[in-house]
């Protein structure tokens, strides 16, 4: 195995008390103050979180919309400049290499962020589909990521940096100043709370996560990690790629089908997903709660009327809704909301039931 | 920080033994690796088990970790508070939040654990 990858603030993780852990061939900050702290902090206040491990290629170039309409499954050429969006990239059977963010700065300057463990796998996927003659430049190791989420994040962020943040709308970016560093500003986010995700070059990585501390103390901020990014995010049912969707589950089946846009013109998959569209899916992705005391996690057996029918994608305590959630694949017909199913929790069945999704909403 | 009076594993469980009586726990620095706990799992009064089999499990928010017993023996009390209150690990894993006790089997079994000192250095190795 090669040695896990570290983000520019790793000494300073260190330092602060955080406990790392591996993730995705990286070695990452899984709380600093406790997972239900931070995530509450995010919910009522603001977090600040490392997201530095993230993915970016630059994808410029006249080929670069095309390139980009070729390999994603959501209309890029509805975006406009300073505008981003949540696309996946599917394989010709319609399964899932990755789900990201396409920005747009220009008709022919496009980013492209991905999940950190695929980063090898995607930029060799994106040139084997390059037709186009487009350019494509992986900024991973050079860009940081910082998220600042919460209810507090835009008054916090607004204090270090001229950018106008009442102006950018949500999943719009603006480009500016940030304590000095040139940075991309997004209104983007992986907790289901109003935030900002802030693209730099490294070298500014201390600088930028110590002002946004400083700036978010006196304000609840709290410096947060991967175990309440992953709280945060399933409570909004926002999907994680490796447990909720993969290279073995298509995207109609995870429920992305409102990111697959088959009137936008030919695409890697799109004959495969509207084959299973016009067929129907087998099974479906469902977020569901535990009727009892246990916790369902992921790569527990749910069963249906006694027949094992499927895995536990995601599973955990609710930290704001006091319940213990997830998310499944069960059998299309068993996916209402109400349907009644069990987990096996360590040999024990325990109840749970189909909801309703997001689990959580910000009002 | 972890008591003098007490016998610890590598797997970081504590024992407390009087004649051949022992209440079992978890270590602090195993409260801290856990992060906040959610839920126990334990055992019923009268089930048996061998040294160093699992006796149930304590769940944090990030996962779930198998409890495994010190010493061969017989459960003979529950400490049903942590059903209610899980968090007690957290603040008090030497005290109010003793998980099980146990009649011992073999007491010569206890000269396999840790004394705190030894302990201490064991868990220094670890972080």
């Amino acid at each position: 195995m090669p040695e896990n990858k570290r983000t520019a603030l790793f000494e300073v993780h260190k330092r602060m008390g955080a406990r790392l852990i591996p993730f995705g061939g990286w070695e990452m900050p899984v709380e600093y103050s406790g997972i239900a702290k931070e995530h509450t902090a995010v919910r009522t206040a603001a977090g600040v979180f490392d997201v530095s491990h993230m993915g970016e290629f630059e994808v410029t170039g006249p080929g670069a919309l095309d390139l980009i309409q070729r390999v994603t499954s959501n209309d890029a050429s509805k975006l406009v400049d300073g505008q981003a969006q949540y696309s996946a990239m599917p394989y010709p059977e319609g399964t899932v290499v990755d789900d990201l963010l396409v920005y747009r700065f220009n008709a022919q300057r496009f980013l492209l962020v991905v999940n950190a463990g695929n980063i090898a796998k995607d930029f060799d996927w994106i040139a084997s589909n390059n037709k186009f003659d487009a350019r494509v430049n992986n900024m991973s190791d050079q860009t940081s990521l910082l998220a600042v989420q919460g209810p507090k994040a835009s008054g916090i962020l607004q204090k270090l940096t001229p950018i106008q943040l009442d102006n950018i709308g949500y999943y719009h970016f603006g480009q500016g100043k940030v304590v000095g560093a040139d940075a991309i500003v997004s209104r983007t986010g992986y907790t289901g709370e109003d935030g900002f995700e802030i693209y730099f070059p490294a070298e500014h990585s201390e600088q930028i996560w110590n002002a946004l501390l400083e700036a978010g103390t006196g304000e609840g901020l709290l410096p947060a990690g991967l175990g309440a990014r992953n709280t945060l995010r399933l409570e909004a049912k926002l999907l994680l790629y490796g447990n909720d969707m993969d290279q073995t589950t298509s995207l109609l089946e995870a429920g992305l089908g409102w990111v697959v846009k088959f009137d936008k013109g030919d695409f890697v998959g799109r004959e495969a997903l509207l084959k299973q569209k016009q067929e129907g899916v087998r099974r479906k992705l469902v977020g569901f709660e535990m009727l009892g005391r246990d916790i369902a996690r992921e790569h527990y057996p749910a069963y249906v009327n006694g027949q094992e029918v499927g895995q536990v994608a995601s599973g955990s305590p609710s930290i704001t809704l006091k319940k213990n959630i997830g998310l499944v694949y069960l059998p299309t017909g068993h996916t209402a909301v109400g349907s009644a199913f069990q987990v096996s929790v360590r040999g024990r069945m325990s109840d749970a039931q189909v909801v309703t999704t997001p689990f959580y909403k910000r009002r | 920080m972890n008591p003098d009076d007490l016998l610890y594993t590598k797997e970081h469980e504590w024992l407390r033994v009087s004649d051949n009586l022992g209440t079992v726990g978890i270590t602090d620095f195993a409260t801290k690796e856990l992060g906040e706990v959610v839920f126990v799992e334990l055992p019923k009064v009268g089930d048996k088990f061998k040294a160093g089999d699992a006796f149930g499990n304590v769940e944090s928010v990030k996962a779930v970790s198998e409890l495994f017993l010190p010493v061969s023996g017989e459960v003979i009390d529950v400490n049903e508070d942590l059903g209610n209150a899980p968090e007690l690990l957290n603040d008090d894993p030497y005290g109010k939040a003793w998980l099980i006790q146990i009649r011992l089997k073999d007491p010569s079994e206890t000269t396999e654990l840790m004394s705190a000192e030894e302990y201490d250095e064991y868990t220094k190795n670890e972080e």
